[in-house]
């Protein structure tokens, strides 16, 4: 019934049969968005998470529905769109509000950290609060929403918008009374919103009975659909977000876990900013050089370590270790404890030669104490993501992760720790997360977590003599040829010391009876070489006496010699008189036979 | 747009009605709104009303200074309180109803 009103309008507006026209047109323009259809260009929203979500944001220059209960964060949604189109994105918009006033709206915007006002005023937002009551509206017969498509037209026109928000608009049909008017009345907004691009967000109250909405509105806005939820459950509110349809596009179909904060919302999704983060070869200290050593030089930056034990066997220090050594490097740290207050913390690693006030002081650490109850799983996450940007550090450690399950089921603080380690991962952060594990519990009961981890470090108490020690296994260690061997972790006042474990007949040893097997060898040793020394004596002697005897015999031997030569010396004396005899005896003959050659020689001389 | 000095005894003894009806264009609901008004007018509130005929079309700011969403919106100023009726005012009753000019007062 409202199409007869429509000409007049529709001849004010010029472009009544562009409808289509933004789809073809995209075509052209670079398709940023990787999950995007053929064909359909996306509308970054600017709402954190949500663009990741669903691979750049709403459909653009389509309509997208948002519905959710009461206080599910529908205008929210509508507002931080808005907004951060017109600051961040170049792209005026107009607000439609059929619920709340100005200045409420205004409030309301504020509470996120939006300024409208200052939007309004700067010409790139026209928030227009349209004051409906329906028992002052009395039906006196046809009519149609031209009142409504002029307001709309002259603030889009006015701020040339880009965007639209209409919130709620479902009032109408309450208000007006004439549900086959309303109804078509919506068509012909929704083609005329399409006709002009403009990237619109309906929000719709939830209606009974899985009713999407109170009327039935999502039968018009078939593009996509937004459901938002609000639901306590064991006293914790959390809220969820759902993206139930979007044509021509590929799109998360979870459950996403969304928070309302100071600055404007989150979504958290789990399965969109997973396994992209880079992988660094560098290697950096875990702050014990034994440990760094068993792990083949110390975790990767940026990897994940998880070190699990039960009560008191030295996980915080482990973990304190680490920052001090990345504060030793001059990087900076977080430490966040969910049991311990920053001033317990410092007292109780100063017992152990951990100084890390001087850190703080430095400006190098931020100690973070709170109770993980305090907050819901989102609110922690968040309260995490806000502290990374304000600390920008390169170590993390998060102690301990255990206490997060008493603020939710297992499954939820599973999920939320896969997020959260996406969180430092993708910052190419260095986690180390300690997890208590009770007396008697397998050591896979952490291992809802463990196969997010890249390093995993178990420390274990050993009861024997009467006495506790410490051992420190290396459970895995991704990319890493992890050393096999367990070692005796102890804590001094000068830090942490890890040990070769010895192995005695009764298996390992560790503390009184690593001193007493030490001890036993020693005496051992002790003894053996008391033997030693004894037979060196008794060698030396001999060796002595043989040297003497060596000696003696040389020497005679010596004699022998001398006697030997002085005979020989004697003989030749006797044959060299004789040998002169017979050559004096020759020289006399020697004319009577001359050389036959040399005789003529004497002659010439 | 016709005012009057009361003759007879008035229903409403604060005299002139001052009503604003604001349509869009020529359509044919504008033009039967605007027929409807006069004809209850005439009858009900002889010589004692004043309207203002507003077209969106050619003052669209109007729209939003009288919270106008459906057209068309008659809106009664004066006298107070301020009174908001829709449609093409075909349903006399309502009209009446709406204008507080009800049968009973004016034909008692």
């Amino acid at each position: 019934m409202g199409s007869p009103g429509a000409p007049e309008f529709r001849s004010a507006q010029p472009h009544v049969t562009r409808e289509g026209d933004s789809v073809t047109s995209s075509n052209d323009r670079p398709n940023a968005t990787p999950t995007a259809g053929p064909g359909i260009t996306k509308t970054p929203t600017g709402i954190k998470g949500f663009d990741e979500l669903t691979g750049g944001g709403l459909p653009q220059g389509r309509p997208t529905l948002v519905t959710g209960g009461a206080g599910s964060g529908k205008t929210l949604f509508g507002l931080e769109f808005l907004v951060r189109g017109a600051q961040d994105f170049d792209e005026p918009g107009v607000l439609l509000s059929f619920e709340e006033s100005g200045p409420d709206l205004a409030d309301n915007a504020a509470s996120l950290g939006f300024d409208l006002p200052a939007l309004e005023t700067e010409g790139r937002l026209v928030v227009d609060a349209m004051q409906i009551d329906p028992s002052e509206i009395i039906n006196t017969g046809d009519f149609d929403l031209d009142g409504l498509f002029i307001r709309l037209a002259a603030a889009v026109q006015q701020v040339g918008a880009k965007r639209v928000v209409l919130d709620t608009i479902e009032v109408l049909f309450a208000a007006l009374d004439n549900d086959a008017i309303v109804r078509a009345e919506l068509t012909r907004l929704l083609r005329w919103l399409k006709s002009q691009g403009l990237t619109t967000v309906i929000t719709g109250e939830r209606g009974r009975e899985g009713q999407l909405t109170r009327f039935g509105i999502e039968e018009y806005v078939t593009d996509c659909v937004v459901v938002l939820d609000h639901r306590v459950r064991d006293e914790l509110a959390t809220r969820r977000l759902r993206i139930m349809k979007y044509r021509g596009s590929s799109h998360g179909t979870n459950e996403y876990p969304f928070l309302i904060r100071d600055r404007g919302l989150m979504v958290w999704p789990l399965t969109q900013v997973t396994l992209t983060y880079g992988a660094s070869d560098e290697r950096v200290s875990l702050g014990v050089p034994r440990l760094d050593e068993m792990l083949g030089g110390g975790v990767y930056r940026g990897s994940t370590v998880l070190i699990s034990g039960t009560a008191g066997t030295g996980k915080t220090t482990l973990a304190a270790q680490a920052v001090e050594a990345a504060c030793a490097r001059g990087e900076k740290a977080l430490f966040v404890s969910f049991e311990e207050s920053p001033a317990q913390i410092m007292r109780n690693m100063r017992s152990v030669g951990i100084d890390l006030r001087r850190w703080v002081d430095a400006g190098l650490l931020r100690l973070w104490g709170e109770r993980a109850t305090a907050f819901g799983l989102e609110a922690h996450l968040d309260g995490l993501d806000q502290l990374l940007e304000d600390v920008e550090p390169s170590v993390v450690v998060l102690d301990a992760i255990g206490s997060l399950s008493s603020i939710g089921g297992s499954a939820q603080v599973t999920s939320m720790m896969a997020r959260e380690l996406d969180l430092l991962k993708s910052r190419g952060i260095t986690a180390v997360l300690t997890s208590l594990i009770h007396e008697g519990e397998p050591e896979s009961s952490s291992a809802a977590v463990s196969s997010l981890i890249d390093t995993w470090v178990l420390l274990r108490n050993t009861e024997s003599d009467g006495e506790r020690n410490r051992l420190l296994f290396v459970i895995k260690s991704r990319g890493t040829a992890h050393s096999n061997q367990v070692r005796e972790f102890r804590m001094s006042d000068g830090g942490i010391k890890l040990l070769d474990v010895l192995v005695g007949p009764r298996g390992i040893l560790t503390g009184s009876a690593r001193a007493r097997q030490l001890a036993e060898t020693e005496a051992a040793e002790a003894e053996r070489s008391a033997g030693l020394e004894q037979r060196q004596r008794a060698y030396e002697g001999h060796a002595a006496v043989v040297e003497a005897e060596i000696a003696l015999l040389r020497e005679r031997l010596a004699t022998q010699r001398a006697e030997l030569d002085g005979l020989a010396t004697e003989t030749l004396r006797g044959d060299t008189a004789r040998i002169a005899v017979s050559a004096s005896v020759a020289s006399q003959r020697e004319p009577a036979r001359p050389p036959a050659s040399s005789g003529e020689n004497e002659q010439g001389a | 747009m016709t005012t009057d000095a009361p003759a007879t005894p008035s229903p409403d003894p604060d005299g002139i009605h001052h009503l604003r009806l604001y349509v869009a264009g020529q359509s044919p609901k504008s033009v039967r709104a605007v027929e409807n008004l006069r004809r209850v007018c005439e009858e009900h509130l002889p010589g004692r009303y004043e309207i203002e005929l507003i077209d969106l079309l050619e003052n669209p700011h109007l729209a939003r200074s009288d919270e106008i969403i459906a057209v068309p919106t008659l809106i009664r100023k004066l006298p107070e309180p301020l009174r908001r009726i829709i449609g093409d005012l075909s349903d006399t009753e309502k009209v009446l109803l709406g204008l507080q000019l009800t049968k009973d007062r004016v034909d008692p």
